[in-house]
């Protein structure tokens, strides 16, 4: 019976360790839950302090006194953000929706098509995937500013319209559809195009929602392409808009007002993703890297 | 069949037009461009082919600053935001209460714009003449001296660049290792603990070989996104990368494209191209030792 | 080593929070397992028999009771103390290692003063490897190993720290028919060969009659009936018991004692003594069944399966619960049946009485 104070100890010790192993994970867990919050709060905080409240602070200060909306004012009228939302908007939604009738007609065609040279056309595409998009940036620059696309929504929208990987996402999940289903809907007569909108879309809906996300994150952030084909503010998408207000607007020197304008642009996909949060989470760990 | 046959290049031609323009043209274009010398984008001509432009590039101080920017970005990021994101997966694994409030917690920064919380982090970082900024706050508060670090010394700047590169580049990390440690059969665990395993010799000896396919996957990614960097240090230090001796591999291409250094697509061809040998040997290395490592 | 197990309850809280009812998948489990024998723990799926193995290793804490190893109350020690072996389900063999790695596996994990030198864990991993006759494949990894062999391996890697206890999980599930009577015997000489006293969970009555020491019958958490398999078999205590062992299964009937005589349907069988008159269940094992011409039981012939030395006669009657009797006779005495009738009379000692609403047996003196 010896044994039983040693079983006791042992038993205690395993407890102890357990709850400080738990302690020093959410300890862990939390500080870095900070980290990532700490930026949203410190935007929303500057973006309510006046002007003036701000550049008197030089110790920062961790709460507002008088808190004011001010700055979101200033935000929609001393800077185009109105004309920068409206124009990434129509970017986005312009070259979503091409990017979905390209993504789906060519998944279509390589999932559930025969034709000849199939095989060696979806070999070039994953091929494609590969390949930075640096590389081919320096010519489609070139092919913009001679169409004399540059500062057109054309030129914007074209070279941004097609992802490989959609079409590879897409293309896998068709394949999955058994053919029996297909065989069916041509012994009724269905035309192809009626079954790609009728059957085939609606089972593929969860991917197809995936994808519209995941575009939608991408053209909503995008700044490379943008900050190279256009230099008339009329056509800046908010990545530039931000970098222009950054370096030109509201006399370069008031934050606040800036950090309005960032919490103005960073909202919209925050709501989409709280709300399509799974969706968002599936998509990119399925194979979707920043950028 | 012939029907059959034009019925699928008909579905597929929208798909075949934009990649083709677009991707496949440009792609061609770019080694045809890297090796004409003299190229006016203005009169598009050239007078010579050689590999002038790759020589200019390569002894562009410019440029070696780009790359030795991008290197250190690379060097410091990829270990140091894998082992964090691994420790934290490893954590959230091993929670259940809250689990779901920290995961939507810390993809946040995957859905955020670049370039605007960038600004959040110059303001944080950057010392003005009305305030030393919240960090140099707290680094007063532990006994040190304030720093600039958007318009000071070079390894602060560098700091911040890394920094802030990690920032948003964990959420994927952390994804995609939550989800690979989840998928490990809770099997093994139990196995272990009967075995009388230690807590790290389980994680060691069998959590880290199971998920090492998942772990390789993100370092590869994780480097190549590195080597690709630019938009963080547009939004930390502006447009003008050069002038803050952070300009990056990509940022060298971009201006030798536009701007006020702009107006040299050969130069950036071969800048791109440069990019992209570097990028391959890497991940061709990352193979190599993974091949090795990866025990399936 | 004897485990004994005191009133062991187990109630996992439910995962539906309106309906708030608990699931208890063990209840007041008492039991005392003998040093040396091969216990086979047997019951239908989730009947708790997987719960009662992982209490007894340490992967689960009991909601009440005791568990005692020997003389030490090993209750609430994390399994890595009790020195249990665990063969899992689907072995959980580490995929990245070979088999001598797997198997050194547990002796690495070692501390202390029970630390062993590399040659010592070696030539232990050499001894268990030939035990289980796996000596030949120490080198290769799981994935190249077949369904018998991981189970080996599996085997091997529980036995390698001289556990006081071996747990295996349906240790024969995964494996095909043929490999899985192989397995059994292999099984039971490896058991019989180093003397732990083992405990295995299976649903498959068979697997635990044929090599079993003792077997224990669950069904919802509760414990029907512990005994030598043949007992059991023999004097199941309720229908439950009855219904769930042997192969082909016992023939439910539903009768009535009167007066000291059992009736089924309308055919008075036996005479019973001891039994006040009541409705019953009447279970009759196949081979608990006489072929004769003026036998009481009268039934319709369906057909005659044969079986080489045995037949297997199949007939209904309208008092069965089942829709066919199966009775098992020798080939010589069924060699004339030809009628669509055909009568039985019973063997006594293979009638089995149940009470109608209890389900319980009920004892009769012939």
């Amino acid at each position: 019976m010896t044994n039983q104070t040693d079983y006791n100890r042992i038993k205690q010790s395993a407890t102890v360790g357990k709850t400080v192993g738990n302690v020093v994970i959410y300890a862990l867990l939390t500080i870095w839950g900070v980290m990532v919050l700490f930026p949203f709060y410190w935007m929303i905080l500057s973006s309510v302090k006046s002007y003036s409240s701000y550049n008197s602070e030089y110790i920062p200060m961790f709460f507002a006194q008088s808190p004011t909306m001010d700055n979101y004012v200033s935000a929609f009228t001393a800077v185009p953000l109105g004309r920068y939302f409206a124009n990434t908007l129509i970017f986005t939604i312009t070259t979503t929706a091409v990017m979905l009738v390209v993504t789906i007609f060519a998944a279509f065609a390589f999932a559930k098509l025969n034709f000849r040279g199939k095989n060696i056309a979806f070999i070039l595409c994953l091929a494609l995937m590969m390949i930075p998009n640096e590389l081919v940036i320096v010519t489609n620059y070139v092919t913009i500013t001679k169409l004399d696309m540059r500062n057109t929504f054309l030129g914007l929208i074209l070279p941004s319209v097609t992802s490989v990987f959609y079409i590879y996402l897409l293309k896998e999940n068709l394949a999955q559809i058994p053919d029996e289903l297909y065989y069916a809907a041509k012994v009724d007569a269905t035309s192809d195009l009626k079954y790609l909108f009728k059957v085939m879309i609606p089972i593929c809906k969860p991917t197809i929602i995936t994808i519209v996300i995941l575009k939608v994150i991408e053209c909503w952030n995008s700044f490379v392409w943008p900050r190279l084909i256009t230099d008339d503010a009329n056509y800046f998408l908010i990545s530039n808009g931000i970098q222009e207000i950054r370096e030109n607007g509201f006399g370069r020197e008031n934050i606040p007002a800036m950090m309005a304008v960032v919490v103005v642009i960073s909202i919209p996909l925050i709501i989409l993703f709280l709300i399509f949060r799974n969706k968002v989470m599936e998509g990119v760990s399925r194979g979707g890297t920043k950028g | 069949m012939d029907k059959r046959n034009n019925k699928g290049w008909l579905y597929l031609l929208p798909a075949v037009l934009f990649l083709g323009f677009f991707m496949v043209y440009p792609l061609v274009d770019v080694f045809i461009y890297s090796f004409e010398e003299g190229y006016n984008s203005a009169s598009q001509t050239y007078f010579g082919v050689g590999s002038y432009n790759y020589s200019y590039v390569l002894h562009d101080p410019y440029f070696l600053q780009a790359v030795k920017n991008t290197f250190i970005l690379v060097i410091i990021t990829v270990p140091v935001s894998t082992g964090a994101a691994l420790l934290i997966s490893a954590g959230l694994n091993s929670i259940k209460a809250l689990k779901k409030l920290y995961q939507t917690v810390y993809f946040l920064p995957y859905v955020t714009n670049t370039l605007a919380v960038g600004l959040v982090f110059m303001i944080l970082f950057k010392k003005t003449a009305y305030t030393d900024g919240l960090i140099n706050l707290f680094i007063n508060w532990f006994g040190g001296g304030s720093v600039d670090f958007i318009d000071g010394p070079y390894w602060a700047k560098m700091f911040v660049l890394c920094f802030y590169t990690i920032w948003i580049v964990m959420p994927f990390k952390v994804l995609i290792l939550t989800s690979a440690l989840a998928s490990v059969n809770p099997q093994y665990y139990n196995a272990a603990k009967v075995d009388g395993t230690s807590k790290i010799r389980t994680f060691t000896r069998i959590t880290l070989p199971m998920i090492s396919p998942m772990i390789f996957y993100l370092i590869i990614t994780g480097f190549i996104g590195a080597f690709k960097a630019y938009s963080d240090a547009v939004a930390l230090f502006g447009t003008d990368l050069n002038a803050a001796e952070m300009n990056t591999i990509v940022g060298y291409i971009y201006d030798m494209l536009y701007g006020n250094s702009g107006g040299y697509p050969s130069y950036a061809s071969a800048a791109a191209i440069i990019l992209l040998i570097l990028v391959l040997t890497v991940t061709c290395i990352n193979s190599l030792i993974s091949k090795k490592h990866i025990y399936y | 080593m004897k485990v004994v197990l005191q009133h062991l309850s187990k109630v996992f809280p439910s995962r539906n929070k309106k309906a708030n009812a608990d699931v208890v998948a063990v209840s007041d489990f008492n039991f005392e397992i003998p040093d040396g024998e091969l216990v086979g723990l047997l019951g239908p799926s989730g009947c708790g028999k997987s719960t009662a193995l992982n209490l007894i290793c340490g992967l689960q804490t009991p909601t009440e009771g005791r568990i005692f190893f020997g003389d030490d109350d090993v209750t609430d020690l994390p399994p890595e103390n009790r020195g249990v072996g665990f063969v899992f389900q689907n072995y959980a063999l580490y995929p990245h290692l070979t088999v001598r790695q797997n198997i050194l596996f547990p002796l690495q994990n070692l501390k202390g003063s029970d630390k062993l030198s590399k040659p010592d864990m070696l030539a232990k991993a050499r001894e268990v490897a030939e035990l289980v006759q796996i000596d030949e494949l120490m080198d290769r990894k799981p994935s190249e190993l077949s369904g018998g062999q991981q189970q080996r391996v599996a085997i091997a890697r529980a036995l390698v720290k001289m556990p006081r206890i071996l747990l295996l999980d349906e240790p024969l599930s995964n494996l095909d028919a043929r490999l899985r009577l192989q397995t059994r015997e292999e099984l039971r000489r490896i058991q019989r060969q180093t003397q732990i006293t083992t405990v295995f969970v299976t649903h498959d009555q068979e697997e635990a009659m044929s090599i079993s020491d003792i077997i224990v019958v669950m069904r919802n958490g509760v414990v029907e009936q512990i005994g030598k398999p043949q007992d059991v078999y023999d004097n199941p205590v309720n229908l439950f018991v009855a219904k769930f062992l042997g192969s082909p299964p016992v023939n439910i009937f539903t009768g009535r004692v009167t007066d000291g005589t059992l009736f089924i349907g309308d055919d008075a069988v036996l005479k019973i003594n001891g039994v006040p008159n009541q409705d019953i269940y009447v279970g009759i094992r196949p081979e608990g069944f006489i072929l004769d011409r003026d036998g009481p039981l009268r039934c319709n012939l369906n057909r005659v399966e044969v079986m080489g030395r045995d037949v297997s006669v199949i007939s209904t009657h309208d008092a069965s619960d089942n829709s066919t009797i199966r009775s098992i006779i020798d080939a010589e005495s069924a060699a004339d049946l030809e009628l669509s009738n055909v009568r039985f009379a019973i063997k006594p000692n293979k009638a089995l009485l149940f009470g109608k609403e209890t389900e319980a047996r009920i004892f009769f003196n012939v």
